[in-house]
């Protein structure tokens, strides 16, 4: 009686799991056997591996999604510390989370109305006399906009975390006579250190294959495994390919996952 | 808590109730009935008041969907549960339905009005006797420019774009074949090639034009070039129009050594149903007034000749949008190729986009 109402209370969560978690997954594995005759090959792995074309783009887009949760660490970081220590804290963390109601390409065509030729930061330049910038298409303005976006997934773990910091810790690395920066570097730091981690977890991966920013934002200037995957599945129906894409993409996430846990679980056993 | 989940059901129950409220009224005009024709377009690519003299004229009402994209119309089609009498693909995508049987040949019989096509316009690669498709609009590929930062007239061909006065400045349709294919061209071939050492000689090209490309764009490039943030792109003249209409300082130019020709054709899908409409249908819009009267109205190059001479001077004698014949002979449909090839396109394409 007992066991048939915990399979009952298990089934609809396991259901969920297989429908939209491990079937997924799975079927984008076995895709990623076949080529554009759908016959079955490992030559999709085989041309991932060995062209020179998506080695460099992986590269590319492991070097921007690290800059890109790089500096949301940096603006995160800073933000979520003086929130924490202001009065109406809970409503200024608000405000930092507002943009994420908003949808991501509205948010994409608001930057390029601030970026363009004419838009709202050359007239602030022009009026103070400054030459018009190019700043559409640039390495830069991708950067920007995709930490702008990223940095409330960054900001949410690493604030959460800093409010649960007893005050009395604080305190106690006061009396024992550390200075503001020690206390930063040897206190809140090392405390904090799982928020950052969760934060990296949340950014990193979607960073990687940004597909839309790259083109609306970097014009194609940037080119990340997010822009092969949507012309693999697009225009040239080579689902093979894309898949194969998606296997690497997924990889690198459980990497990034194993680099950003060993440690935590080590301190907890 | 409580309150929400009122507001929350009380907007669903509003939802529900609009959706319901147009369903019915989309039904109460019927497209099941035997007075209509469904037809299946582009978004608005027909002049309304047109579909109101059909009705007028023959008594069948026409209802209109619309598809903003030939692969979205394509599976659509495919997948059935449709009844569409007419649908709109462009050239190469009539090529793809022909070979997956998703097409009803013409009866020709039926067809009245056909000889006031232009020759250069009818039995074109893609479907060779026009046994499925009827043209509805033509145009290019081309070079549109804006005149406060290139002289008027100064920019006519594919080559120049590779000047050195033009760093940073140009703008590309993010589309595989026609990048690849201005490139082509400028060299000589043909934008069909599946000579793998002119593909490749086209991509080392593009990679010496990375320099002057800003950016490869998609939609987005007719907000751009309107707003002039940059003073050259590349693109199809469909859009050329749609920017020019936002910004008087943009011109179009087809290079005279040749380009790409597309052109969306009227066909008849596998689902159709009602065949009288149909006809009625066709042969309406072959009717050199309503042609007309439609070029003007989408403001595209009609390819039926009788109705080119009765639009306004000023339309017919612009070179932009009707190139002279010369430059005509010179255009070259895509073909569609093998999926290898398109792959191959697409591969090259993509190492150029990753060239810095």
């Amino acid at each position: 009686m007992r066991r048939s109402f915990k399979t009952m209370f298990y089934t609809p969560y396991m259901l969920w799991l297989v429908l939209f978690v491990i079937s997924p997954v799975a079927l984008i594995v076995y895709y990623s056997f076949f080529n554009i005759h759908h016959q079955f090959t490992f030559s999709n792995y085989q041309e991932f591996f060995s062209s020179g074309t998506y080695l460099t783009m992986t590269a590319n887009s492991v070097l921007y999604a690290f800059l890109i949760t790089l500096f949301s660490i940096l603006i995160s970081y800073p933000m979520a510390l003086v929130i924490s220590k202001l009065k109406h804290r809970d409503l200024w963390i608000l405000l930092v989370i507002l943009p994420t109601w908003i949808n991501l390409l509205l948010k994409a065509y608001a930057f390029i109305g601030l970026l363009s030729h004419d838009g709202l930061v050359n007239n602030i330049f022009q009026f103070f006399g400054l030459p018009v910038q190019h700043m559409l298409f640039t390495d830069a303005s991708f950067i920007l906009v995709a930490a702008y976006i990223q940095i409330p997934f960054m900001i949410l773990p690493i604030y959460n975390s800093m409010t649960d910091i007893s005050e009395s810790y604080i305190k106690a690395s006061r009396d024992l006579g550390a200075t503001n920066w020690q206390t930063l570097t040897k206190i809140i730091i090392p405390l904090t250190m799982p928020g950052i981690k969760s934060g990296i977890q949340i950014v990193f991966i979607p960073s990687l294959s940004l597909f839309m920013l790259s083109r609306l934002i970097g014009g194609n200037k940037v080119i990340t495994l997010g822009t092969a995957v949507e012309e693999h599945f697009l225009t040239t129906m080579n689902w093979g390919m894309g898949s194969t894409i998606g296997v690497v993409l997924i990889i690198s996430m459980v990497i990034v996952m194993l680099l950003t846990t060993t440690k935590r679980n080590r301190r907890r056993s | 808590m409580k309150k929400f989940a009122m507001v929350f059901i009380a907007i669903l129950a509003i939802c529900a109730g609009l959706a319901y409220g147009s369903n019915q009224l989309t039904k109460s005009t019927g497209d099941s009935g035997n007075k209509v024709l469904n037809l299946y377009n582009w978004g608005d690519y027909i002049d309304p008041n047109l579909l109101t003299k059909f009705q007028k004229e023959t008594g069948y009402h026409v209802n209109v969907d619309t598809f903003d994209s030939n692969e979205a119309m394509y599976t659509k089609v495919q997948q059935g549960g449709t009844n569409y009498d007419l649908t709109v693909p462009s050239d190469y995508m009539v090529q793809k339905m022909k070979a997956d049987h998703l097409l009803v040949p013409l009866d020709k019989s039926k067809l009245t009005g056909l000889n006031n096509y232009g020759a250069s316009f009818m039995n074109k690669s893609f479907d060779p006797g026009n046994k499925y498709s009827i043209p509805y609009f033509w145009g290019t590929l081309g070079i549109i420019y804006n005149d406060q930062d290139v002289k008027t007239g100064s920019l006519e061909h594919w080559n120049q774009l590779w000047s050195k006065k033009y760093r940073n400045d140009i703008m590309l349709i993010d589309s595989a074949r026609d990048i690849m294919g201005f490139s082509l061209i400028s060299m000589g071939h043909s934008v069909n090639t599946t000579n793998s050492r002119e593909m490749i000689a086209a991509k080392d090209k593009l990679n010496r034009l990375s320099p002057n490309v800003k950016a490869v764009v998609a939609d987005e490039i007719k907000m751009y070039m309107a707003e002039g943030e940059a003073p050259v792109a590349v693109d199809w003249s469909g859009e050329a129009t749609e920017m020019m209409s936002q910004n008087a300082h943009l011109h179009y130019v087809v290079p005279t050594e040749g380009s790409n020709m597309w052109f969306d054709n009227l066909v008849i899908p596998k689902t159709a149903k009602h065949y009288k409409a149909i006809y009625a249908f066709l042969n309406f819009m072959s009717k050199p007034e309503n042609a007309a009267q439609n070029a003007r109205y989408i403001g595209y190059s009609t390819p039926n000749t009788a109705a080119f001479k009765l639009l306004p001077k000023k339309v017919r004698e612009d070179k932009q949008f009707y190139p002279p014949q010369k430059v005509i002979d010179k255009l070259q449909v895509y073909r569609n190729l093998s999926a290898q090839k398109v792959q191959q396109y697409n591969d090259l394409y993509l190492e150029f986009k990753m060239n810095k």
